[in-house]
């Protein structure tokens, strides 16, 4: 099964350790991973601010990086949500629906894919995990607390199979961090709101780690701990589930 | 071109084309709980209260919580409580003294607590139950229906000139949501099910 | 007129504030959770709403025209408004044939939208608005804040202060159990003294030519039971085919919007009391227009349940008076720009595009997809500023093309001026209460190449 990996701009220019760690618990699961070299951006920053006429070149830079490829995996719902919505080509139809279908957010890839059910990793903290938006409401990675129906989470049964780890039960299981691309410097009061109270509710839980499928809700966390010198800290869940 | 012209044909030209289903004859079986415990306990969290009753009960338990020198308009018939007669009152405005006002519905609804009362129920003033200050209203237990979509079909709406499912006394929670029982309409709801 | 990010900047000052709006309205989107996990059949419900929805839009000149005949045949009067002016007209035109002078109103955010309080003021007619809620605000010169819950954003401090003012109840009280018999005693009287009775309608049913309106108070059936005459005003969307439709939409609307099994009156007028006059008034106001815009002809299902403001995480922290439109929240903002595009720019920029709004929306309209469709409108239609545009190019420059992005990473990577969400140099906004990440040494490319890289890609 030959699995492409796609690292999102920022996880490659500010996380790299979220990429290694994503591309190593693949490799551990016998997966014949390889990271395109050309790769930029899945095109969310500018069709999410309205401008998602201009993002035909990210769309074609895509296809041409992934050709050739089974699956194309990613540790960031977010990025997976707008490629599955939005990848479109004139010239290139059928590899851009291929691509829409066979894009996996990584714990999915996992669970749904792989069908792991023991993981081999250990990480002995108490660990709140963050519900991105995209990767919970959108791609359907867990049950929402909006609607009825059974309930489930794909991310968590993944961290439920983490040797030490302690799940923190949130008062807001899945409530918005705030991020939400361009908005978090164009609505900065509210953006930086939802961000403390999100940070709050962990905090309230006694954790030492703040988890999640996305990087960029969690930068904006992040970055809101170090402001306030928590102590606390973040981590990508493709690092608890590489870890040792 | 009138603006009811110029308004249908805007819709026309815009309205989607592709023709969607109706639903039709919606109904959920899956109710098994009993209906009258299911009324009584729906009413009551709502702010209403509903007791199995009968007659006798019914006249002992009103003598107790009202006095007769309260302004009463009764008009479920087999109580013997003399109060005002509705008929000699002309303008609904001179209601707006009542105290008790004493009604007999038309059906509950066990999912919601709701009862139904048409104009039938109010003695020719369609203000009557909100403008009392407190409402009695007499129900069938056979008359109870598991679901509004039960209710509807018992209904014939176009028969009637006005009704209502009305569904605890009157309240509001406008001020930092703290509810308050008594807004405008009746300040408390008593429901006896014979 | 300050955009919604600036005003929400100002209400974010008072934090505590903020935290009691946001827990006031969280607990109601609480109840609501009760309330639909109590029904089994919730989503199917909600699928079928919606699908009765669809089949309104898609006949809507039908089933206007079935209830217009069968709703003159009941008697009632029906009218025609255009636009929010001709509505005001038509009203005024009622009031003055009778030479009235006061009138009570319950909650209808037609008239909001139509602005008709301040036109009947400037002609000479008192209204009074009913619903306690509605009345505060009234009092207060303010607009409701919630299409629901009007005064959701005042403290009872500040209702207390508003009727010691104007009803004279006592200084400092700030009991609601006070307050409000202070309202009912004053609002008895309002009753009593009115001639006419405006109220929404919250369904208008073709088949029948009736239409039902939903309080919790009583203030609409007080006032239309009560009134010599009464004006019910409806935007065309709340028509629907059938009665026994209204059993699905009973069971949704008040469960949704603050958790309750069903309103407290949901009153059914079909013909007017002998004596009595009765209108309807059918406006369009701009809803022709949007049924038109395919992406977005879905809004017009709503059933202004409020459910969608309630569980809007924006919207809990920034108040509906930030988003200047008379219907505020998810809701408000796929409206609003139907409206006035111009005016209503900034507000498909406030949100976060979670999707809460459209799990919780009884009648399933794809609110946040269209919050989205909305951007590409109002960017499309050139509204962006030169500024942003020209943000966003270059960001686009940079994340389209993988020599320059590289490039671009190198070096902002070290001055933390590589994010591709901030544009035109917003990082002191990103600043102001955030840290950023500390740079890595390496990109993951970088240290791809250097540890995995088996020339199988060319570089
Ligand atoms: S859009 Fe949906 S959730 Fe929002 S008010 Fe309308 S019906 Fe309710």
């Amino acid at each position: 099964m030959k699995v492409g990996l796609f690292i999102p701009c920022y996880i490659d220019q500010f996380y790299p350790q979220v990429g290694i760690a994503t591309l190593e618990v693949l490799e551990k699961l016998g997966m014949d991973v390889s990271y395109p070299l050309n790769q930029t951006c899945c095109g969310q920053p500018m069709a999410n601010s309205g401008f998602a006429g201009l993002t035909k070149g990210c769309n074609a830079n895509f296809i041409e990086n992934f050709k050739g490829i089974d699956y194309v995996v990613s540790p960031s719902g977010s990025c997976v949500l707008h490629i599955k919505e939005h990848l479109h080509s004139a010239e290139n139809k059928e590899q851009a629906e291929f691509l829409q279908h066979q894009t996996f957010e990584l714990c999915e890839f996992l669970t749904d894919i792989l069908k792991v059910e023991k993981i081999n990793a250990t990480f002995e903290h108490r660990v709140g995990f963050h519900n991105s938006c995209h990767g919970q409401r959108m791609l359907g990675l867990s049950s929402m607390s909006e609607k009825v129906g059974e309930r489930f989470s794909k991310p968590l049964s993944l961290l439920k199979q983490v040797k030490g780890l302690e799940l923190a039960e949130l008062n807001r299981n899945d409530e918005c961090c705030g991020f939400g691309g361009t908005f978090c410097v164009t609505e900065e009061a509210v953006s930086v709101k939802m961000g403390k109270d999100r940070v709050a509710d962990h905090l309230s839980k006694k954790v030492e780690y703040i988890t999640g499928g996305d990087m960029s809700c969690l930068m904006h966390l992040e970055g809101i701990l170090k402001r306030q010198k928590s102590e606390v800290k973040i981590i990508h869940i493709a690092e608890i589930l590489n870890s040792k | 071109m009138s603006s009811r012209e110029k308004i249908l044909s805007n819709i026309r030209q815009n309205r989607p084309k592709e023709e969607v289903a109706l639903p039709t004859n919606i109904d959920f079986e899956n109710f098994t709980d009993d209906k009258v415990q299911k009324f009584v306990a729906v009413l009551k969290s709502i702010g209403g209260e509903a007791v199995e009753a009968d007659v006798d009960f019914i006249k002992k338990d009103i003598s107790l919580y009202f006095s007769k020198t309260l302004k009463i308009i009764n008009l479920y018939p087999n109580l013997e409580i003399i109060g005002e007669d509705i008929a000699q009152i002309k303008d609904a405005h001179d209601l707006a003294l009542v105290d008790l006002a004493i009604i007999e519905g038309r059906m509950g609804v066990a999912e919601n607590g709701s009862i139904w009362l048409d104009e039938t129920c109010f003695g020719g003033h369609r203000v009557l139950p909100f403008i009392t200050q407190h409402l009695i209203i007499v129900l069938k237990k056979e008359n109870l229906v598991e679901n509004m979509h039960k209710a509807y079909k018992n209904l014939k709406i176009n028969e009637i000139g006005f009704g209502l499912f009305l569904a605890g006394p009157s309240k509001t929670a406008d001020i930092e949501q703290s509810l308050v029982i008594g807004a405008h309409g009746a300040r408390s709801l008593k429901v006896y099910l014979v | 007129m300050k955009t919604h990010s600036q005003a929400s900047d100002i209400f974010n000052q008072d934090e505590p504030r903020v935290d009691w709006h946001d827990e006031s309205l969280w607990f109601i989107r609480q109840k609501r959770d009760k309330a639909a996990f109590a029904i089994p059949e919730w989503e199917n419900l909600r699928d079928i709403a919606s699908q009765i929805k669809e089949n309104v839009l898609a006949n809507m000149d039908t089933y206007l025209l079935e209830f217009e005949e069968k709703a003159q045949q009941n008697g009632i009067q029906i009218h025609w408004a255009a636009d929010a002016e001709e509505h005001n007209q038509l009203v005024l035109q009622i009031l003055q044939k009778h030479g009235f002078k006061k009138m009570v109103k319950s909650k209808s955010m037609l008239t909001e939208e139509c602005h008709l309080n301040p036109f009947l003021e400037k002609n000479g007619i008192e209204v009074i608005d009913t619903d306690l809620g509605e009345r505060i605000v009234q009092l207060r010169n303010e607009p409701p804040s919630h299409i629901v819950l009007p005064a959701i954003h005042l403290k009872k401090q500040d209702v207390g202060d508003t009727f010691h003012e104007h009803l004279g109840t006592e200084k400092g009280a700030s009991d609601p159990q006070y307050l409000t018999e202070a309202a009912r005693q004053h609002l008895r009287e309002k009753f009593i003294a009115a001639d006419l009775a405006l109220t929404g309608v919250n369904f208008a049913i073709a088949e029948t030519g009736g239409f039902v309106v939903c309080t919790n108070e009583g203030n609409a059936d007080m006032g239309a039971h009560l009134a010599k005459v009464h004006i019910a005003c409806m935007g065309f969307e709340k028509i629907i085919p059938k009665a026994e439709n209204l059993g699905v939409f009973l069971r949704l609307l008040a469960r949704s919007a603050t958790g309750q099994p069903v309103t407290t009156y949901s009153s059914h007028f079909q013909k007017p009391r002998a004596g009595q006059e009765m209108h309807v008034i059918i406006v369009d106001n701009g809803r022709s227009t949007q049924l038109g815009r395919e992406d977005f002809r879905s809004s017009l299902k709503c059933i202004r349940c409020g459910a969608c403001m309630n569980t809007c995480p924006v919207y809990r922290r920034s108040g509906g008076h930030s988003y200047h439109s008379a219907v505020a929240g998810p809701i408000g903002i796929i409206l609003a720009p139907n409206l006035d595009m111009k005016k209503n720019k900034d507000l498909p920029f406030a949100s976060t595009l979670c999707g809460s709004c459209t799990n919780v929306c009884p009648v399933k309209i794809n609110i946040h997809e269209q919050i989205w469709k909305w951007r590409q409108e109002v960017i499309n239609e050139g509204y962006a500023g030169f500024e942003k545009t020209q943000g966003i190019k270059l960001m686009n420059t940079v994340l389209s093309n993988p020599k320059i992005y590289r490039f671009a990473g190198k070096m902002g990577r070290q001055t933390m001026r590589f994010a591709p969400f901030l544009v035109n140099n917003s990082l002191n906004k990103w600043f102001k209460n955030r840290e950023m990440p500390a740079p890595p040494k390496e990109s993951f490319r970088e240290w791809y190449l250097k540890n995995r890289n088996n020339n199988k890609n060319e570089q």
